[in-house]
């Protein structure tokens, strides 16, 4: 344990997504000391598993590199990734936070070389791909990863091919014998910007997402049209790498619904509108029909709705779709009530794409007793625990990227006074 | 200049350099030919042992300027950081060992002319010494005393710093100030809040560190971050104060209502907007303005000018939850009242939704239709878009038009008077279709002066570039930037609140508690004479050498950030503070004018003119890429990391925005022997990714004139290509290289080679 009394200027950031990034790297541009950690082993969090953003159907990665140009500019950010906070203590000023780490088994030694990944013959899951492909054992999260260093899985630790991946490091850089560890940091104020994860798709039973191979999520579709995806950023089909060329989405899917999430997840209307543009951008003939409730676009993004809306081969369907079934061509059929004209429907489609919403992750990843959350999960915007810890981004309600963004700005402002006394 | 610098290179031979090429041979490059003062090699440069080498040489005086050659300069930097020693990054593993055959002679020939051209990088070139004279001044001006501009003070005075806050009016408060409650931002979400803002404006008025100036505007703004020099009307005295940074939080006004006569307003006492119905609520007893009654049937019509082409084109985003909020407060003060709310979308995202259902509850009826018509009897007249019908609702005692927001990025007065300044984008720009016909891009006139008009500014800037903030559509205030919302064209100057986008009470907080902290960064950065996003911590700054400056204003205009003026006899003039070291005015300069101490024209010629270039017997043509750090980089970049391969004839020099490409470079290139160049920069157009915001546009523009100096020069106009790249083109990429190549190979080797 830190010493009682001990006194600190850094600021603690959790999480290394959008809004952890940028409070840390606003926070340390007007001067302060930080450190950032990240549960995985690289940052971007969720918007780096992004295709392009809404409106301007730009790339992630654009701004994250810049923001990763930032954080290698700056001598007062350091990173921890594979880390989690398991307990915080204390009062603004003076806060003991416990920092555990998972095993990474390869060292700051690492350059980035590949030579492990090219030893692996076992292959895992590939989480960066919503495990719609598979990576070998040793590997670097994606093409973007920062730090730009290989993680090596769990699972073959302990076997000979383990052996045979650090035999092939020529820098020393692996290490089969990392344990998790712990330790204390003393800090002055903690930023909890620990994101989101999609609702789960096969809560939403009538829908059949586990039961229909292509009934898929939105952020899968993220993938698909990602060049760093499983497809190489064709969008074709799960059951038969086809072109997915009508495509019905999903909206509301779980949220605004008692049973599953009770409030709007604000970003998927847009994120389908968005899953529209790349299918007509992608196919000439594509037909995209959009299930709706209300389409929230709100403030100045109304215009990419209109700009959607204009385009003749994009439909909108005020329904919420009762159930999924599927015909024998694998085609996923949507079956429901039209609530304008109440025509009963019943139409095939080459692939559904559910618009899932945003779940906090703040209950998982935040100990109990830091920051009151309300029934949903999400932080209230209230101090408490000696008045030095903030929320960041989605951790305090769903918000797109530029929202994120400006709220990190603000709690990047927040802990700068809490560490200063102001 | 005293004795030449003494420059070591250390080569790196890890992560399969040393397999692809000889080290030895380049070790001949770099101490023979290339005059390097010493040259080591290392198997694995960035671990301590290599790190601890490059500091030790440093410590000796035995390397003045040293040259990584090594991995790209996007990995290691905090490895290869020694103070006052920026090193040059060489890259030999991303661009050579990783994406071009091991031991082929093309493959070494490309590492060599690497090495040649960091030497040349390095001798015209050298760590900045920053600037003599930084601004100091560490208050922040807030324009604007409502919920943002309140917001902006108190919490920029909580970290310490001296505010004055302007305020048009009398009082502080803005429109939020008239409110009888609020929306809920707090669990459980469900009913009106108080509204506290009597709270942030004591708090405002009761804190040291801000002063209060109401009555007040800005008549002018000159200088920069650090030195801004601004002169008030306080009241009709004058008030001149040197200030930091500027929080900009003008907020918004409500639709002018009489434009929406279809709507009623006008026809009747009882067609009120929200804004009105606010007073009213107010007020106390609940009253019929036309005579008296209470509302026993009240209608508010969602969208009342907003997502109308013909009125406002955006989402006002606080409608629906504010008719929601003044529903239930109609609900509980006339409780056998019927209310309801016919919307389109109906809007309430995140936890307002709990909101939403609660009103459900209270018993306000939800109706989906659009309303074409409000009569003088209250008639309201709903269009059944699907059936082509209209239904009439009649026996409404109240109507309430939930009006929009407009944002006050100029002066509400001068609206009635005069044109607005044009915004730079089309926010209905079509969304590119597949098989769709490319619209032409940056066919405006990236060159244009968009001042807009004299009148009417917030700021009133003496900036070259004219008196406003530049805006994007709809008059909201600039930010294109989706992940760098706070970034305005003109440097330190910072907006928040509805002047930048519709917003509510709580946002508007969390927004401007946001633009404080901008501020703040960039007194800090100011202070510290250090440039602001995206080049944080640059130490360098355009320096103009005025013999040979021709006045031709190139570098005024075509500035994006409005840093550089015109002096009195009509040279240019940097605000350094202002600057923000994209050198799109080194790119726009016809003659060597302007330059950085670590990046000029004089360097990249240099750098151009190290590559050896073979004769045209040899069939090895050059081809130059000038690309884009941010983007083209990254992305040639992750092509070696996926062990792309791609042409070994391409030398690819990194620039920081395409607009700082200088015409030169590519006729010192033709020149030189290179048989064609290729620009790589991001996306121009409305949805416009480059950085420094226009310099690719304005490189596009620069094309034009290169193709007639192509043609001058009796050579073919496909020599010289430009594309946009962005950073997800890793396989795309090197494809446009390898395509240029076998263009070059059609139109044959360039006829200059060998001069």
């Amino acid at each position: 344990m830190a010493a009682q009394g001990a006194r600190s200027e850094t600021i603690l950031v959790v999480g290394g997504g959008i809004a952890g990034i940028t409070t840390a790297v606003e926070a340390a541009e007007a001067g302060a000391e930080v450190v950032l950690v990240e549960r995985g082993p690289s940052l971007g969090g969720r918007v780096a598993q992004l295709s392009r953003y809404f409106p301007k159907l730009c790339h992630p990665t654009c701004g994250l590199e810049i923001n990763y140009q930032r954080i290698r500019g700056n001598r007062r950010l350091r990173v921890i990734t594979m880390a989690t906070v398991a307990a915080v203590t204390g009062d603004r000023g003076a806060y003991t936070a416990r920092i555990e780490t998972r095993p990474r088994h390869v060292t700051a030694r690492c350059t980035g070389c590949g030579d492990c990944a090219r030893a692996s013959q076992t292959r895992v899951p590939n989480p960066y791909n919503y495990d719609l492909d598979t990576v070998p054992a040793a590997h670097l999260a994606h093409p973007m990863a920062y730090p730009m260093r290989y993680v090596i899985a769990d699972s073959v630790i302990g076997t000979p091919e383990a052996d045979r991946i650090e035999a092939a490091c020529r820098y020393g850089a692996v290490d089969l014998g990392e344990e998790p560890g712990a330790f204390d940091m003393v800090v002055g104020a903690v930023v909890w910007a620990t994101g989101w994860r999609p609702y789960d798709a096969a809560k939403l039973q009538p829908y059949g997402y586990e039961r229909h191979a292509n009934v898929i999520t939105n952020v899968e579709m993220e993938r698909l049209a990602a060049t760093t995806g499983p497809t190489l950023g064709q969008i074709l089909r799960p059951s038969d790498a086809k072109p997915a060329k009508r495509v019905a989405m999903i909206q509301c899917a779980g949220s605004r619904d008692h049973n599953h999430l009770p409030y709007c997840s604000r970003i998927c209307c847009l994120a389908s509108l968005k899953h529209a543009a790349y299918l007509r951008e992608a196919y000439a003939d594509a037909e995209v029909d959009i299930y709706y409730i209300d389409i929230r676009a709100h403030d100045k993004l109304e215009s990419f709705h209109a700009r959607i809306k204009a385009d003749p081969r994009v439909r909108f369907i005020k329904s919420k779709p009762a159930s999924i079934s599927e015909n024998e061509a694998g085609d996923p059929v949507l079956h429901g009530e039209d609530t304008l004209t109440r025509d009963l429907y019943e139409t095939a489609y080459d692939m559904v794409v559910l618009a899932i919403g945003m779940a906090p992750t703040a209950g998982d990843a935040m100990p109990e007793a830091a920051l009151e959350t309300d029934e949903y999960g999400f932080i209230v915007a209230a101090e408490t625990l000696g008045g030095g810890m903030f929320s960041a981004g989605v951790a305090a309600g769903p918000l797109d990227v530029s929202l994120s963004v400006q709220s990190a700005t603000a709690a990047a402002l927040k802990a700068i006074q809490a560490v200063r006394g102001g | 200049m005293a004795e030449a610098a003494k420059t070591a290179v250390y080569l790196c031979a890890g992560c399969g350099i040393g397999e692809a090429v000889s080290i030895e041979a380049l070790e001949a490059v770099a101490t023979g030919e290339s005059k390097a003062s010493s040259c080591r090699r290392h198997d694995h440069l960035c671990d301590d042992a290599g790190v601890a080498t490059i500091q030790a040489d440093i410590d000796s005086g035995a390397a003045e300027r040293i040259v990584i050659a090594a991995c790209s300069e996007r990995v290691n930097a905090d490895r290869f950081r020694f103070d006052g020693t920026p090193p040059i990054r060489c890259d030999l593993r991303e661009r050579v060992a990783w994406s071009q055959p091991p031991g082929a002679e093309d493959t070494q020939m490309l590492a060599a002319d690497y090495v040649r051209m960091a030497l040349a990088e390095a001798e015209k070139s050298a760590p900045p010494s920053g600037q003599a004279d930084p601004g100091t001044s560490k208050t922040i001006l807030v324009v604007g005393g409502g919920v943002s501009g309140l917001t902006a003070a108190l919490e920029s005075a909580r970290a310490g710093y001296q505010v004055m806050l302007v305020e048009r009016a009398s009082d502080l408060g803005g429109h939020g100030a008239k409110w009888s409650k609020r929306m809920p931002h707090r669990p459980p979400y469900r009913l009106p809040q108080d509204n506290d803002i009597g709270a942030l404006i004591a708090a405002v008025t009761a804190e040291p560190r801000i002063t209060v100036h109401t009555r007040s505007r800005v008549v002018s703004t000159a200088g920069g971050p650090g030195r801004f020099l601004v002169t008030l009307d306080s009241g009709g005295t004058t008030i001149e104060e040197t200030l930091g940074a500027i929080v900009v939080a003008t907020g918004w006004r409500p639709y002018d209502a009489t434009k929406l006569g279809h709507l009623g307003y006008g026809a009747s006492p009882d067609v009120v907007t929200g804004v009105e119905l606010e007073t009213m609520l107010g007020a106390g007893e609940l009253a019929c303005k036309s005579d008296g009654r209470r509302p026993a049937a009240v209608a508010f019509i969602q969208c009342a000018g907003s997502r109308d082409p013909d009125h406002l084109p955006y989402c006002s985003s606080i409608c629906c939850g504010v008719s929601i909020k003044q529903a239930l407060m109609i609900r509980e003060r006339v409780p056998d009242s019927s209310v309801y709310i016919i919307h389109d979308e109906l809007r309430t995202p995140g936890t307002a939704e709990a909101f939403y259902r609660a009103a459900q509850a209270a018993g306000v009826i939800f109706m989906k239709g659009k309303v074409s018509a409000v009569g003088a009897d209250l008639t309201v007249t709903v269009e059944d878009v699907l059936l082509g019908e209209t239904v009439a609702m009649a026996g409404l005692d109240l109507v309430v038009l939930a009006t929009g927001m407009m944002p006050n990025a100029t002066a509400p007065e001068a609206e009635a008077i005069a044109p607005q300044p044009a915004p730079d984008i089309d926010p209905l720009a079509p969304i590119l279709a597949a098989g769709a016909t490319v619209p032409e891009p940056g066919s405006e006139d990236a060159s244009e002066d968009d001042s807009g008009p004299e009148i009417g500014s917030i700021l009133n800037l003496q900036y070259r570039q004219g008196p406003h903030l530049p805006i994007l559509a709809d008059g909201f205030a600039d930010s294109h930037f989706l992940c760098f919302p706070y970034e305005t064209r003109r440097s330190g100057i910072y907006t928040c609140g509805p002047v930048r986008r519709p917003m509510d009470m709580a946002e508007s907080a969390t927004d401007a508690t946001g633009a404080a902290l901008k501020a703040i960064q960039a007194i800090e950065a100011a202070a510290a004479g250090t440039a602001l996003h995206p080049r944080g911590g640059d130490l360098s700054f355009p320096r103009i050498n005025l013999d040979p400056c021709t006045k031709c204003r190139r570098c005024t205009v075509e500035c994006p950030f409005g840093a550089i003026d015109e002096s009195d006899d009509d040279y240019p003039v940097v605000e350094v503070a202002r600057c923000r070291r994209c050198g799109t005015c080194m790119g726009a300069c016809p003659v060597r004018t302007i330059s950085f101490e670590n990046y000029s024209v004089e360097m990249v010629s240099a750098m151009i003119k190290a590559v050896e270039v073979p004769d045209e017997f040899a069939e090895k043509p050059r081809v130059l890429v000038l690309a884009c750090r941010n983007d083209a980089i990254p992305a040639l970049d992750m092509a070696g990391i996926s062990g792309t391969r791609y042409s070994p004839f391409a030398r690819v020099v990194p620039v920081r925005c395409l607009g700082s490409v200088s015409a030169l470079w590519i006729s010192d290139a033709l020149s030189t022997g290179y048989d064609g160049v290729i620009l790589m920069g991001c996306k121009a157009g409305d949805d416009y990714q480059c950085h420094f915001v226009k310099g690719s546009a304005i490189t596009q523009e620069r094309m034009g004139k290169i193709a007639e100096t192509l043609k001058s020069m009796m050579l073919e106009e496909e020599r010289v290509v430009t594309h946009e790249v962005a950073i997800a083109d890793a396989r795309r990429a090197p494809e446009l290289i390898d395509s240029f190549l076998d263009t070059i190979a059609e139109i044959g080797p360039n006829p200059f080679k060998g001069f």
